[in-house]
């Protein structure tokens, strides 16, 4: 009986039925689509997180800079002492801003603290390279006067002499190339920069490659530079050979050349032997991940130590604020509009009940209970619940499609990134500070997991039960003496 | 058998209080007939909504086989209606949704009968006041006079003591009435039911062997011999 009634019902008020159904699937409809919004950011900071860190790290422990540090860099570059055309270069492989640097005991220091599963070392450098070509210029000028060679330089060029002699001609072309490279530790590899990379093309090293002039190199800048596996690359007038191209999991690569730590101390210009810019450090578990913090924090001097969840608060960029946005925003939106669809149903489901008093009435006086007829109206709001909860799901479900077909870009950038305005020339701490700063480029994907289904499923069986006990307490105020006379 | 001691019934509009019934003393032995007669509004639906439990009385007792009605809880009374007393509205008041047969299952659903015994009991019934082929029709599907044989179907498929029957000819056409009062009448002796009829249709109370008349909630009752 209560199955043929609630089937009969539902059948003969299709209309109301689907307009209570409808305003629970916009509200639930839109939760799904902020639920998977939401957690395609969280998997994209995740992903940005991890491009920075490689997976499998947990937290990364760094020294940070003075502000004394970090002072304009010095380069000596001109043409030869001869006084001919030249072309000279200058090779150097500073330490990547933003970091003072940590003893290489440091490593073994945090690895030997409770809690911790894996530390690796790692140092951060930049390569830059300048090439000049100079070319002398010319004395000329004074009446008739012979012209001579003249020292020409950088921003040489035409004399001004209005009748005496000038120098004309000569100046410098000079060529700025730079890449980062990181030393990594090649006997623990699933830890450290080259964890958030897989090797798509040849070999990365092996665990006796510590002192080899070997590289892996990013394959976005491979790509840029021609290079294959087998090639050679110059990294302060060292050949390295390129065994291996590692392709970062979220495009954007830790460094664009990785060579052996030991390689990267003994080739760096800051005299960086037995010393490491960060260490990468794996828990036991990811519940031991606060203790471990607190425990390097207090035991290793100097040590400044950055968890995921740290470096999560540090994202900027778009994919922040798109991520604050579906946090805050979204998730207020939806609670607004959910209450706002189980209240409609609510009053809905009251105001059926209010157009089916006679029915009710008639029940109770053939003996119907109040709490048989409550039980109907829940069912009925009930199965409306679940219809909207099914029209949700897909409204949901499209809406997450939609975003996640359209996938829009969000870039995010992490560090201490430099407040100076757009244009201006960074010198110093500031430099480093901008060099230390990562920018990452993300697709957004808006995953529809089974949790989020079933959290839709849990609020529109609420939202059916809500609606049922609006309507279930108006019917069992009822009473069928009141309920008959009002339709004589 | 029903016993009425001193039954008022005050309604309260506004300020103003209104007695449906005032000092009502009335006996209906089992198997009675009792024809209430009056104006509208002169407290003929209050007596039998007293009579079939789905109200209380203001002050005095309404008792039936010795149990007064207007002392038991809420359940209580809702089982009384239950199992003892069967109802006619003018209005036949049937469920849209359902078939005539389902409609009349609706009577045994809080007796606790099993489904397939409802159904078969539901067909019986509907077969005695002659719709045997109508069992599937919705209420919609059928004329006036089928939906109140519908009604009456259901009062009575559950074997009740009392069947108490409110205006059950005021939305029918006059051939119709005739047939709907017959059957009534007809059940009535049939089944030895303790029968109370509310009507204002003069042509009915003629007939009855014993006629109340109620007017601004004083009852007067009549007794004569049977048509």
């Amino acid at each position: 009986m209560f199955l043929t009634y609630l089937r009969r019902e539902l059948r003969r008020r299709r209309k109301a039925a689907l307009v209570v159904a409808l305003g629970l699937a916009l509200g639930i409809g839109l939760v799904i689509t902020v639920s998977s919004v939401a957690a395609g950011m969280r998997d994209a900071q995740d992903e940005v997180l991890h491009s920075l860190y490689g997976v499998g790290t947990d937290l990364t422990v760094s020294k940070e800079a003075d502000e004394s540090d970090g002072g304009p860099q010095t380069f000596r570059i001109g043409p030869g002492e001869d006084g001919e055309d030249s072309t000279e270069t200058d090779d150097r492989l500073m330490p990547l801003g933003g970091f003072q640097h940590l003893d290489a005991s440091a490593v073994d220091d945090v690895a030997a603290q409770d809690g911790v599963d894996t530390a690796v070392g790692a140092l951060a450098l930049n390569d830059i390279e300048f090439k000049g070509d100079f070319r002398q210029g010319r004395i000329a000028g004074g009446a008739g006067g012979q012209a001579a060679p003249g020292q020409g330089g950088p921003g040489g060029g035409a004399g001004d002499g209005e009748g005496g002699p000038r120098i004309e001609g000569g100046g410098a072309d000079i060529d700025v190339d730079s890449f980062t490279v990181t030393g990594v530790d090649v006997t623990r590899q699933d830890v450290g920069p080259l964890s958030s990379s897989r090797i798509s093309d040849g070999a990365t090293f092996g665990k006796n490659d510590t002192d080899a002039l070997k590289a892996v190199v990013d394959s976005a800048y491979a790509k840029d530079e021609g290079l294959k596996t087998g090639d050679k690359i110059t990294i302060k007038g060292k050949k390295f050979e390129v065994v291996g191209i590692a392709t970062a999991d979220t495009g954007a690569a830790t460094a664009n050349v990785y060579i052996p730590l030991q390689r990267a101390q003994q080739l760096s210009d800051a005299d960086l032997e037995d010393k490491v810019s960060t260490i990468y450090v794996k828990a036991d578990s990811s519940e031991d991940i606060p203790a471990v913090k607190d425990a390097i924090d207090e035991n290793v001097a100097g040590a400044s130590v950055t968890s995921a969840s740290d470096l999560a608060e540090q994202v900027s960029g778009n994919l922040s604020t798109a991520s604050n946005l579906a946090t805050n925003i979204g998730r207020w939106l939806s609670v607004v509009v959910l209450v706002a669809a189980f209240l409609l149903a609510g009053l809905l489901t009251m105001s059926a009940v209010g157009r089916r008093v006679r029915e009710f009435g008639t029940l109770k006086a053939l003996g119907w209970r109040s709490g048989r007829v409550v039980r109907q109206v829940m069912g009925e709001a009930f199965v409306n619940g679940i219809l909207g909860g099914v029209l949700g799901i897909a409204l949901g479900i499209a809406g997450a499609y939609v975003v996640t077909a359209v996938a829009p870009t969000l870039d995010a950038s992490v560090g201490p990134a430099s407040d100076a305005p757009e244009g201006a020339v960074l010198r110093g701490p500031q430099k480093m500070l901008d060099e230390a700063t990562t920018s990452v480029e993300v697709a957004l994907q808006a995953p529809v997991t089974l949790s989020v289904i079933a959290l839709a499923v849990a609020l529109a069986a609420a939202g059916g039960l809500i609606a049922g006990c609006f309507g279930g307490w108006r019917a069992a105020r009822l009473r069928p003496a009141d309920a008959l006379r009002r339709v004589e | 058998m029903y016993q009425l001691t001193g039954v008022t019934k005050r309604y309260q509009r506004g300020k103003e209080a209104i007695d449906a019934l005032a000092g009502v003393d009335l006996t209906i032995a089992d198997g009675d007939q009792l024809v209430v007669r009056g104006p509208t509004g002169g407290g003929k639906s209050t007596l039998l909504q007293l009579l079939g439990g789905l109200d209380r009385a203001t002050s005095g007792t309404v008792s039936l086989d010795g149990t007064d009605l207007g002392g038991l809880s809420e359940a209580a009374l809702t089982r009384v209606r239950a199992a003892t007393i069967g109802f006619v509205f003018q209005s036949f008041n049937l469920i849209p949704t359902l078939s005539a047969q389902e409609n009349v299952e609706t009577a045994l659903a809080p007796l606790g009968v099993k489904a397939a015994e409802r159904a078969r009991r539901a067909a019986e019934a509907l077969e005695s006041v002659g719709l045997a082929e109508r069992l599937t029709h919705l209420p919609g599907e059928l004329s006036g006079g089928q939906q109140q044989r519908v009604a009456i179907a259901r009062a009575l498929v559950k074997q009740p003591k009392v069947l108490l029957a409110d205006e059950p000819t005021g939305n029918l056409d006059e051939d119709t009435r005739d047939d709907i009062v017959g059957l009534l009448e007809g059940l009535w002796k049939e089944l030895g039911l303790t029968y109370v009829l509310v009507t204002h249709d003069s042509s009915i109370a003629k007939r009855a062997p014993r006629l109340a008349v109620i007017r601004k909630g004083r009852l007067k009752v009549t007794e004569r011999e049977a048509a």
